[in-house]
């Protein structure tokens, strides 16, 4: 669960004013106090959630440095970065301005200010070594849930005027990042163009679900489908197919459909069919009746398993 | 290393909209490892820095470009002044006192 802002566990906007923040949590603690409700720890814990909220947004100070982020909701100090130790440190050198990163030698740190004195002497042309790289561009792209599971190819809007058809591969994973070389910003003096990122983002599907390479469907079933067993329609990915249902199957079963998953080179996904009865028009008098006549002679408790404990005295 | 979710969790203030702006503009330059940004500790400090220019100083996008940009070159040029220290450091002596000796004083003027 993700922790509640202050804001959030006294049920104010964080525009609120002070004196609408102070209503807010008076209220609360008429209801929350541990001596109005003896014996409930969850009013306690609450009480002390907002005893502590209101700690930290009556105080405009401390309110002001949460809004900053500088503190967390118990109000603590965050921890801070610094920047200087990190771009100093060897993982610093990529955020280094390209074209004065290759300095190998001592001829080339003096050349960098045009001092004379190198062995090669002479200095550097002004201009050279200012060819950079274009920069990378973010898009991101919605695929619905057929399309990442079984592949597909999507007309990406880069510009108004700019096209670009996206390849998305079987399989493809929510937040994946595809590549493409060269579709990014142009470079500079000559430098070669930067690379598009597109984020992918899939759409959930009504019944389809997915697990790595395998897909999950629930498939509602009748009770005369269960009992006697039946050939039936199942959506895939890939289109319907048919199944047959086994003679007596319970509900909860799961059927598998080998190779209906997800297909990639090297690998195929199954999809797993979990059958859910469903009574239909449960106020049929037919079946009714013929349940009255049943259940008389046949006596089942499927509850038998779970034995005495917790199902309460007779 | 973190991912990009767990980023925008350590920074409540910041959207993801933004943050995937600041990556755009490369202002900060996650790796993609496989398929998915993954943010080093320098990069988790360069979001606490541009956040802070933001918040405390009202620095701008116009305005970040031109700061970033300049605070990589000093970064870059501290780097190179340091390779140069470390060979100084490296020399005898005597040669060690010729470069200081060689080395115009502050306010003395260019040679």
């Amino acid at each position: 669960m993700a922790t509640q802002t202050p804001y959030e566990v006294l049920g104010v906007k964080p525009d609120s004013k002070t004196d609408e923040i102070r209503k807010a949590y008076r209220k609360l603690a008429k209801e929350l106090h541990p001596d109005l409700n003896p014996g409930k720890p969850e009013a306690e814990a609450r009480f002390k959630a907002v005893a502590s909220a209101y700690d930290l947004l009556s105080d405009p100070d401390k309110r002001s440095r949460y809004d900053r982020g500088e503190i967390d909701e118990s109000g603590a100090e965050r921890p801070r970065y610094s920047y200087r130790p990190h771009a100093e440190g060897a993982q610093g050198r990529k955020y280094q301005p390209r074209g004065d990163i290759d300095i190998e030698d001592l001829d080339d740190i003096l050349s960098m200010f045009g001092t004379r004195g190198g062995a090669s002497g002479g200095t550097r042309r002004a201009g050279d070594g200012f060819a950079m790289p274009g920069g990378d561009r973010l898009f991101s792209l919605a695929v619905d849930f057929v399309e990442a599971a079984t592949g597909a190819r999507k007309r990406l809007m880069l510009a108004p005027d700019e096209p670009l058809d996206v390849t998305i591969p079987a399989g493809i994973a929510e937040g994946q990042v595809l590549r493409l070389k060269g579709k990014g910003s142009p470079g500079f003096g000559g430098g070669p163009p930067g690379d598009a990122l597109i984020e992918i983002h899939i759409a959930p599907h009504p019944f389809f679900r997915r697990e790595g390479d395998d897909i999950h469907v629930e498939l509602p079933v009748s009770v005369a489908e269960a009992v006697l067993g039946a050939r039936v329609a199942v959506p895939t990915v890939t289109g319907p197919v048919t199944m047959t249902i086994p003679k007596g199957s319970d509900a909860g079963t799961r059927l598998r459909l080998r190779g209906k998953g997800i297909q990639r080179a090297g690998h195929e996904g199954d999809q797993y069919v979990t059958l859910k009865i469903v009574i239909g028009d449960a106020g049929d008098p037919d079946l009714a009746k013929f349940l009255e006549t049943w259940a008389a002679t046949h006596q089942t408790d499927p509850r038998r398993e779970m034995g005495q404990e917790g199902m309460g005295a007779p | 290393m973190i991912g990009l979710d767990e980023l925008l969790r350590h920074f409540a203030e910041l959207e993801r909209a933004e943050l995937v702006r600041w990556v755009e503009n490369r202002w900060v330059l996650p790796d993609i490892a496989g398929d998915h940004f993954v943010f080093h500790e320098v990069d988790i400090a360069r979001v606490e820095l541009i956040l802070q220019f933001r918040r405390e100083f009202a620095v701008g996008d116009d305005a970040m470009e031109v700061v970033l940009g300049l605070l990589d070159q000093v970064y870059g040029l501290r780097r190179q002044l340091s390779r140069l220290c470390d060979a100084v450091a490296t020399q005898p002596p005597k040669t060690q006192a010729a470069i200081r000796r060689a080395l115009p004083r502050a306010g003395s003027g260019s040679s």
